[in-house]
């Protein structure tokens, strides 16, 4: 029985060719989230990546040494923002995962405060994703996922995890946090696989 | 509300198409919007409704808001404060005007509400705290409370910016001045009124403690304002001795 | 980020139960905490809505709004306490 209220129009919404359907182009960066915001101390962080067989463990200085790249990207939040051009600097997961042996195709990311998010592991390979600790110049606010957070802008934002501190290859698409609660197991905005 | 509490059943509820009568200024930042709204059912005082607005492109927002008036009938008050950056309150606030039509859901909330004592005798005391706009449900209930000319003690602790931006003020006067037992303190945390000596700041754990109803009293304490007011406010009352059961509160979130 | 509290959640509730649940208790799977719905931390975004245990912060609900569907999922609660007489309207 929805009807229009005269005058309501909501916030603006822009469209834009470069946007996947159903996108609107915001300049501000809204915060979506499941909980409180971790506080993390970046003496105390550490990223690990977990397989079948072992695991590989990185101190925040340790990851400072690895390849550092700019990248600049548009993300997509499935609640039908969009952000272009965003800026970020970060370790590719490519670097990340050069020395790790895993049969395993899938990956849950996890986060302080215990987000998790699943990503096929070919998703995040081939220059496609990284561990981002700077946006626009400045150190990644916690608002925003800092110290770190996962960047896979091809797929709805709710993939980048937040607060990462891990991936866990697992041998099914097993799902995350907001994809056991209705979202899209996989996430592509081209496809607007938002919901189940 | 200790341990065992009797069990309410909870009101049904709807959604509802909803004529404004009236809007007017309630304070330089807020607007007091008068509803009516097909089909109410009434409500308790104290609880809340949410608001629906579509837009011609099909897009909808909704927001919760606390009803200022309680009781039978189809009228339906509101008082929604201007959030700088919201998408919804500065349309109602600025916007909106008499025979316009929205949608509203309710009425809602089962846990913030008070009802009068059923045998008119008098319940534990109750003490409402504000945080700004936060006062709207608690104006509800005690106009509630002087209506019913209940005899249950009752005061209500407002945290307000200046005397211009309280809500209600006729009304909270008005039920002071009645038969049930009321009464109103204000902490200004911007700028008293002039020519008093009233002091001047946010709450703080000492003026809380001296401006409402002592834990030995056992009361009822209804709090209400932003998270940050709420958790501040809630955290002092347990210091303080009161009970975590003996204390409601509600967060508001319209934007 | 900020949150808010389970009071925002009765109207969504309400179109699950077909009545506002909100004053009702239920027991957090986490820590074994009885509380009414009403007093459930609420983190709030465009994605849904996540409540958490006031106690322990364990997710005890999750609403998703998918574009006229709704996903509910009481995933971190024991039983809900609801009263089945004296309904006000019954």
């Amino acid at each position: 029985m929805s009807f229009i209220t005269r005058g309501f129009s909501g916030r603006s919404r822009e469209r834009d060719e470069r946007l996947p359907p159903g996108q609107t182009l915001v300049h501000d960066f809204p915060v979506l989230s499941a909980g409180p915001t971790p506080e993390v101390d970046t003496a105390d962080w550490e990223f690990t990546i977990r397989t079948e067989s072992g695991e590989r463990r990185w101190s925040w200085d340790e990851f400072m040494r690895l390849e550092i790249e700019d990248v600049t990207t548009d993300i997509h939040c499935v609640t039908h923002w969009s952000k272009l051009g965003t800026s970020w600097r970060g370790v590719s997961l490519d670097t990340l995962f050069a020395d790790v042996e895993t049969d395993y195709d899938y990956v849950m990311a996890h986060s302080y405060g215990g987000y998790t998010t699943n990503v096929p592991l070919d998703e995040l390979l081939d220059g496609k994703a990284w561990v981002a600790f700077e946006f626009d110049g400045e150190p990644l606010d916690p608002e925003h996922g800092g110290p770190a957070r996962l960047l896979v802008p091809h797929l709805y934002f709710w993939k980048s995890a937040k607060w990462v501190r891990g991936l866990e290859m697992q041998p099914s698409d097993d799902p995350g946090f907001w994809e056991q609660n209705g979202y899209h197991l996989h996430g592509d905005p081209w496809k607007e696989e938002r919901y189940w | 509300m200790s341990g065992v509490q009797q069990l309410q059943a909870a009101p049904r509820t709807g959604w509802h198409v909803a004529e404004v009568v009236e809007t007017r200024r309630e304070t330089p930042s807020a607007a007091r919007i008068t509803l009516d709204v097909d089909g109410w059912p009434g409500n308790l005082a104290g609880q809340h409704l949410d608001v629906r607005l579509t837009a011609p492109d099909g897009y909808t927002a909704t927001r919760s808001y606390s009803i200022a008036s309680s009781g039978d009938g189809e009228r339906v008050v509101l008082a929604v404060d201007r959030l700088p950056d919201g998408e919804v309150s500065p349309f109602l606030v600025d916007e909106l005007r008499a025979g316009d039509r929205l949608e509203v859901h309710g009425p809602l909330g089962a846990f913030f509400v008070w009802r009068p004592p059923a045998d008119g005798g008098t319940g534990r005391p109750v003490q409402l705290i504000a945080g700004g706009s936060g006062v709207v449900p608690l104006v509800a209930i005690a106009r509630a409370h002087a209506e019913a000319g209940d005899a249950t003690p009752f005061r209500l602790l407002y945290s307000v910016r200046t005397p211009d931006d309280v809500f209600f003020a006729d009304e909270l006067e008005t039920a002071a001045r009645g038969p049930a037992p009321f009464a109103v303190e204000f902490v200004y945390t911007r700028r008293a009124p002039a020519g008093t000596d009233a002091p001047v700041g946010r709450i703080t754990r000492e003026r809380l403690a001296a401006g409402v109803i002592g834990a030995d009293a056992a009361p009822v304490v209804y709090v209400c304002g932003s998270t940050g007011f709420v958790e501040r406010v809630a955290g002092w009352l347990i210091e303080l001795g009161h009970h975590q059961t003996a204390i409601r509160t509600e967060r508001y979130g319209g934007t | 980020m900020q949150h808010f509290d389970g009071n925002l959640l009765a109207g969504p509730l309400a179109d699950v139960f077909a009545f506002d649940p909100t004053g009702a208790r239920a027991r957090c799977n986490g820590c074994g905490a009885v509380a009414e719905l009403a007093t459930m931390l609420v983190y709030r975004s465009g994605a849904g809505s996540v409540a958490r245990c006031r106690d322990c912060g364990a997710v005890l609900l999750s609403l998703v709004d998918g574009d006229g569907r709704m996903f509910v999922n009481f995933i971190g609660m024991g039983a809900i306490e609801i009263a089945t007489t004296g309904r006000d309207d019954a």
